[in-house]
């Protein structure tokens, strides 16, 4: 996954959210096992093909997630992550939760794509726990997923609703996991981390320029 | 020696004492024993830990153990959901502890309960503040934090079927915590929706051995 060559890319309109889930769904890797985590990410499974062979992980102990049950396929005990009713694909194989952990902890995830609030140049990721006074603190999968795939991408909004952005130099938000993020899917660019240095790998409605300008984190442009 | 077979929920949880540690299965609806727990609530055993993935929905099973503060204290790793308005007025009352864990450590702690390990280095949680006060170490060059097993008196699980041995099978994504719950509780004590005789079950299929099965009542089918 790290041996693909950038080649700096520009559009001329933001990127839409299923825009962003089929870019992230062309760039998994063909027969790759994949954890999509809870939300936008699970969009992204709407855009792979057949062709490619991805196995879905659920945390709730599954590969081989299929679609969103429907009618009469809806059963309460096949449900994914995010606790909504989910299919079987023929091959798929059900474990306990240690076994289905130990998936991710022990890196025979290919990758996982997440949320997040906030993403340091470095790779920190913050995605469960906003530290506001009287917030009930949840954390679920967040931490054992962030740390235990080869490839940890996150799909995010690229500015809060005031206009910050969310590519940081350090989080403010609390951690989820350190150095683990090496790639970030936002509507306004795709960004590559990789040993602190930043590489923008495309914009979508903002120029290079203009993107530098408004991030705190130093940028690369990619070739 | 064959488990106890309990004619009724009542009955199955009739031991579970004031004070008890108990595990719930379950992850959402899928696996989670809602006879037993509302055998549990009938019963009045109070002042209970419980250990459950999350802590309660709606006004249903351990929401009411909890809105009865008969809970003192939840072991889980997302407490916080859109209907869980019991925990969150008990918790915000100050009248419920919380340890708030990965859901993977949570995982590995009760199959280490289970398995006679003293505690285990696991990356989930490093440099994040659910590490705050526990022991890391560097181990080639990755930090770790030193995670300790959770024991309890009991386990409520919820299986498919289970033959007069105790062996269980599970049913799809509602197998999640039981196997591993099973095994790290003093008593296990069993839901199935049938009992079938002994030799009926494929030993190649089985999950949960006997062994780790104390009681068994069976719920919705023709008792």
């Amino acid at each position: 996954m790290s041996t693909e060559t950038t080649t700096f890319t520009t559009t001329d309109a933001a990127l839409t959210r299923d825009e962003m889930a089929r870019l992230v769904a062309a760039d998994i890797p063909a027969g790759a096992f994949v954890n999509l985590g809870i939300g936008q990410p699970t969009n992204v499974s709407n855009f792979l093909t057949t062709e490619q062979g991805v196995t879905l992980h659920t945390e709730n102990g599954m590969l081989g997630m299929g679609p969103v049950a429907t009618g009469e396929d809806i059963d309460e005990d096949l449900i994914n992550a995010g606790k909504i009713p989910v299919t079987e694909l023929p091959g798929a194989s059900y474990f306990h939760h240690a076994d289905s952990f130990a998936m991710m902890r022990g890196g025979h995830l290919d990758v996982c794509v997440l949320g997040a609030f906030q993403v340091s140049g470095s790779g920190d990721l913050a995605n469960w726990h906003t530290g506001a006074p009287g917030a009930i603190p949840a954390v679920g999968g967040a931490m054992d997923l962030a740390i235990g795939a080869k490839a940890t991408w996150v799909m995010m909004g690229l500015f809060t609703k005031t206009g910050e952005s969310k590519l940081v130099q350090a989080l403010s938000y609390p951690v989820t996991g350190l150095g683990c993020v090496s790639r970030i899917y936002t509507e306004s660019a795709i960004f590559e981390l990789a040993g602190g240095t930043v590489t923008v790998r495309s914009t979508h409605g903002i120029s290079f320029e203009e993107l530098a300008g408004r991030l705190p984190v130093e940028l690369v442009k990619a070739a | 020696m064959a488990p106890r077979i309990a004619a009724t929920a009542a009955e199955a949880v009739a031991n579970i004492h004031d004070g008890a540690t108990v595990m719930i299965g379950g992850f959402g609806n899928a696996g989670q024993p809602m006879e037993l727990i509302d055998a549990l609530m009938d019963c009045g055993a109070t002042n209970l830990t419980v250990v459950n993935n999350n802590a309660g929905q709606a006004d249903a099973g351990l929401a009411l153990l909890i809105k009865e503060r008969r809970v003192k204290k939840v072991i889980c790793s997302f407490p916080r959901q859109s209907d869980s308005w019991h925990f969150d007025t008990a918790y915000r009352a100050g009248e419920l502890e919380l340890e708030l864990v990965p859901q993977g450590n949570l995982a590995e702690r009760i199959r280490a309960a289970g398995a006679g390990i003293g505690g285990f280095f696991t990356p989930t949680g490093y440099g994040t503040m659910l590490a705050e006060g526990k022991e890391t170490r560097v181990i080639d060059g990755k930090g770790y934090v030193l995670e300790t097993p959770i024991n309890a008196d009991f386990a409520l699980i919820k299986a498919l079927r289970a033959d007069e041995l105790g062996n269980l099978v599970y049913r799809k994504t509602a197998r999640n915590f039981g196997p591993i719950m099973a095994t790290a509780a003093k008593q296990s004590i069993v839901q199935v929706s049938e009992i079938v005789s002994t030799g009926s079950l494929d030993p190649e299929n089985v999950i949960t051995p006997g062994i780790f099965v104390d009681t068994l009542v069976t719920i919705g089918g023709n008792n």
